[in-house]
């Protein structure tokens, strides 16, 4: 780098869209929850965000275990002592939170399978706020910061000539970390796996029975309890591994995050369609983008107008989402 | 159930000796000084609160209650009450209206905004329906805390003026008692009557089974707007009351989601489609916020002086675990509410077929047609 210069309006439109992936990557592994269990019991699951949130802080405290907390102890640990923390990390949220979210099943959306709409929407409601004060309890009101495990190094420099991209953009303007990369790594194979799943495992087959018509699935032999059950839990799983994700991008976790992410992350849902499984994850990517837009040329604090614009935008003028096929409900 | 014999217009009933009871309350402040006097907060001074919210719950109602449309954003329709009222009552507007028109011009705003947002939002269904209207709610709160110009951003619209210019309500508890318990009693009033009227009975029938209302001859979309605005006016007007009585708009987090829900959750604990258990709903968790929340804080500090800020040992800490346990509680097990509305309880007990429990004026029958009717019998 010969001189520093202002960033032009194309690296920071790259740098943007770099970031906006990166979010909606992690949108798309909580809307892929959502979608799933809406897809299959229809029901919005209020809970999913909180669920995610104490993800958080399970990763947080797996991370401590490793005495990892302190900045020092961070810088003097092995590059293998930190990958083993958040493998460990990865395993202990996601084994938590796909847990957590089976039980919660079992206990308070089971026993309401045959009640009106209402009843489970609202449980779902009171399963969020349990969650939420369990959140408080765990790491207090305040934003609890999250070690900084990963390297900050840009790993573009190490392709760029003269500080130079493609002789277009200089690469001190446009950062791409080891913290992307994980997104990136993390989320593409799971979403990957999951279609694949879905698509051609026999569990797989009988989900999507179970989502079609649970009362024929159950005819030929399905066990629906058992079907919505693995829902429940590979939901959490993802919403698990998305929060050990967030923690180390993003830095902090806090008792509410789960709130305004999971709405955000179901607004994904609903944009791609909800029950669609590309269809969360393109929202996803679309939400992450406009956020990290209207972070850059709007403002940060009018976000939340913006997503939620879009979100009634989009039931108003197409409820069925982008991808979302145009079945009429049945009466 | 003697359900006609009670039903009868002059009969009391418990909403009317609930209402007797309150409009006796000032005269016999006996709990002025004795229960409530350890927590340096008189009754007299909450009960005005929860006046407003169950007019704001009543208007909720409206929408979930009769109409069974979940409405996740009701605080929207509070705020822009509440908003109106400070734009044409504060001093740094130019307007400086009296009270009356404000009261009006913030309901009368609030509905349009029900009707601006119920219009294109209606046909959809349900659980889409909550979502619209909990992502509008986020709208307004962000709007109204970025637009500083306006609204004074997260400090709140203030000072505004008490209803007239006398002295005596920052003096005495009982002018604002009065004004929000009349405005109450005249909505609970105006609510009884159109529960019964041909609208009334038209939302029961959409809430029971749309297709067959539509059948019958019933237009699903007029009357799901009509509720809509209906209820959004009535939020609005606890609104005006709501800033009026703070004599300031609050900061824009006062119309959060958490609002919006705190009233869902009145209402199903109280009881869903019935005033009287409406009212217990937002008296037992106004009460629980501000009257049984801070004895217990008191009591649990006395007996633990060192909590070290720990907030497991502080009441208030339990807060959304109580209310969501409250809230699982009720659903599995008594979904129709404490005081539920006979109807309601039909509908989420059909297998219990309790053939002389039906309300003949809630099937549709008035009650001159079921004095008719018993005369005919007899």
């Amino acid at each position: 780098m010969l001189f520093a210069s202002s960033p032009s309006l194309l690296e920071n439109f790259v740098q943007f869209t770099v970031l906006g992936l990166t979010y909606g990557c992690l949108f798309a592994l909580i809307a892929l929850g959502y979608t799933m269990v809406y897809g299959i019991v229809e029901l919005i699951n209020f809970a999913h965000g909180d669920l995610f949130m104490l993800g958080g802080f399970v990763s947080l405290t797996v991370v401590g275990f490793f005495g990892l907390t302190e900045a020092g102890a961070v810088a003097a640990a092995g590059p293998l002592a930190i990958g083993g923390a958040i493998l460990v990390a990865f395993v202990g949220s996601v084994l938590f939170c796909s847990g957590l979210n089976t039980v919660i099943d079992i206990a308070v959306y089971r026993p309401l399978r045959n009640a009106p709409k209402l009843a489970p929407l609202v449980s779902a409601i009171g399963v969020s706020f349990i969650l939420m004060n369990a959140g408080l309890f765990w790491g207090g009101s305040q934003p609890v910061s999250f070690p900084d495990l990963l390297p900050n190094e840009n790993l573009l420099e190490r392709f760029a000539q003269n500080g130079q991209l493609f002789g277009t953009f200089g690469v001190e303007h446009v950062r791409f970390t080891a913290k992307n990369l994980l997104v990136f790594g993390v989320t593409v194979p799971a979403m990957l796996g999951l279609t694949l799943f879905i698509k051609y495992s026999k569990l797989g087959k009988a989900m999507r029975a179970v989502a079609q018509n649970p009362t024929a699935a159950k005819l030929m032999g399905i066990d629906t309890d058992r079907i919505i059950g693995l829902t429940f839990a590979i939901g959490g799983a993802l919403a698990g591994a998305a929060a050990v994700i967030y923690g180390l991008t993003i830095g902090t976790v806090k008792y509410d995050m789960g709130y305004q992410n999971g709405l955000y992350a179901f607004t994904a849902a609903v944009l791609g369609g909800i029950g669609r499984l590309p269809g969360a994850v393109l929202g996803g990517l679309i939400i992450g983008l406009v956020s990290a837009y209207g972070s850059a040329y709007i403002g940060e604090r009018w976000n939340g107008a913006l997503i939620f614009g879009i979100l009634i935008m989009i039931l108003i003028f197409r409820p069925t989402g982008l991808l979302g096929s145009t079945a009429r409900e049945k009466v | 159930m003697p359900a006609v014999a009670t039903k009868t217009p002059f009969a009391l009933n418990w909403e009317t000796v609930l209402f007797l009871g309150l409009l006796l309350y000032p005269v016999f402040p006996i709990f002025e000084s004795t229960i409530f006097g350890a927590t340096k907060r008189s009754l007299g001074d909450q009960l005005p609160t929860v006046f407003i919210f169950t007019i704001l719950a009543y208007g909720l109602n409206v929408v979930i209650g009769y109409t069974g449309l979940l409405h996740l954003g009701i605080a929207a329709f509070f705020a822009c009450g509440s908003y109106v009222a400070g734009i044409l009552t504060v001093g740094a507007y130019s307007f400086g209206l009296p009270f009356p028109i404000a009261l009006i011009a913030g309901t009368v705003s609030a509905a349009l905004l029900g009707l601006l947002i119920g219009a294109p939002t209606l046909r959809l269904r349900g659980d889409y329906l909550a979502l619209v209207t909990l992502g509008f709610g986020e709208v307004v709160k962000v709007t109204l805390k970025n637009l500083d110009g306006i609204t004074a951003g997260s400090r709140g619209l203030s000072p505004i003026p008490p209803p007239t210019d006398h002295a005596i309500w920052a003096e005495d508890f009982r002018p604002y008692y009065y004004l929000t318990l009349g405005i109450l009693i005249v909505v609970a009033l105006g609510l009884r009557n159109l529960e019964r009227s041909r609208l009334g009975r038209a939302w029961v029938a959409l809430r029971e089974d749309e297709l067959a209302a539509n059948c019958m001859g019933l237009n699903p979309g007029k009357l799901k707007l009509a509720a809509f605005a209906l209820g959004a006016g009535l939020a609005g007007l606890a609104g005006v009351l709501y800033a009026t009585r703070l004599s300031s708009t609050a900061d824009p987090g006062a119309y959060d989601f958490n609002r919006s829900i705190f009233m869902v959750c009145c209402l199903i604990l109280g009881g869903l489609g019935n005033r009287t258990g409406v009212l217990l709903g937002v008296f037992l968790l106004v009460g629980f916020d501000n009257i049984l929340t801070p004895i217990l804080d008191g009591a649990i500090q006395k007996q633990f002086p060192n909590t070290g800020g720990r907030l497991y040992l502080s009441f208030t800490g339990w807060r959304l675990a109580v209310f969501g346990l409250a809230l699982i509680l009720m659903m599995r097990f008594r979904p129709e509410g404490m005081i539920p509305s006979t109807r309601v309880k039909h509908e989420l007990h059909p297998d219990e077929v309790v053939s002389d429990a039906i309300d003949p004026i809630v099937l549709g029958a008035n009650t001159r047609e079921v004095q008719q009717m018993k005369g005919e019998s007899r």
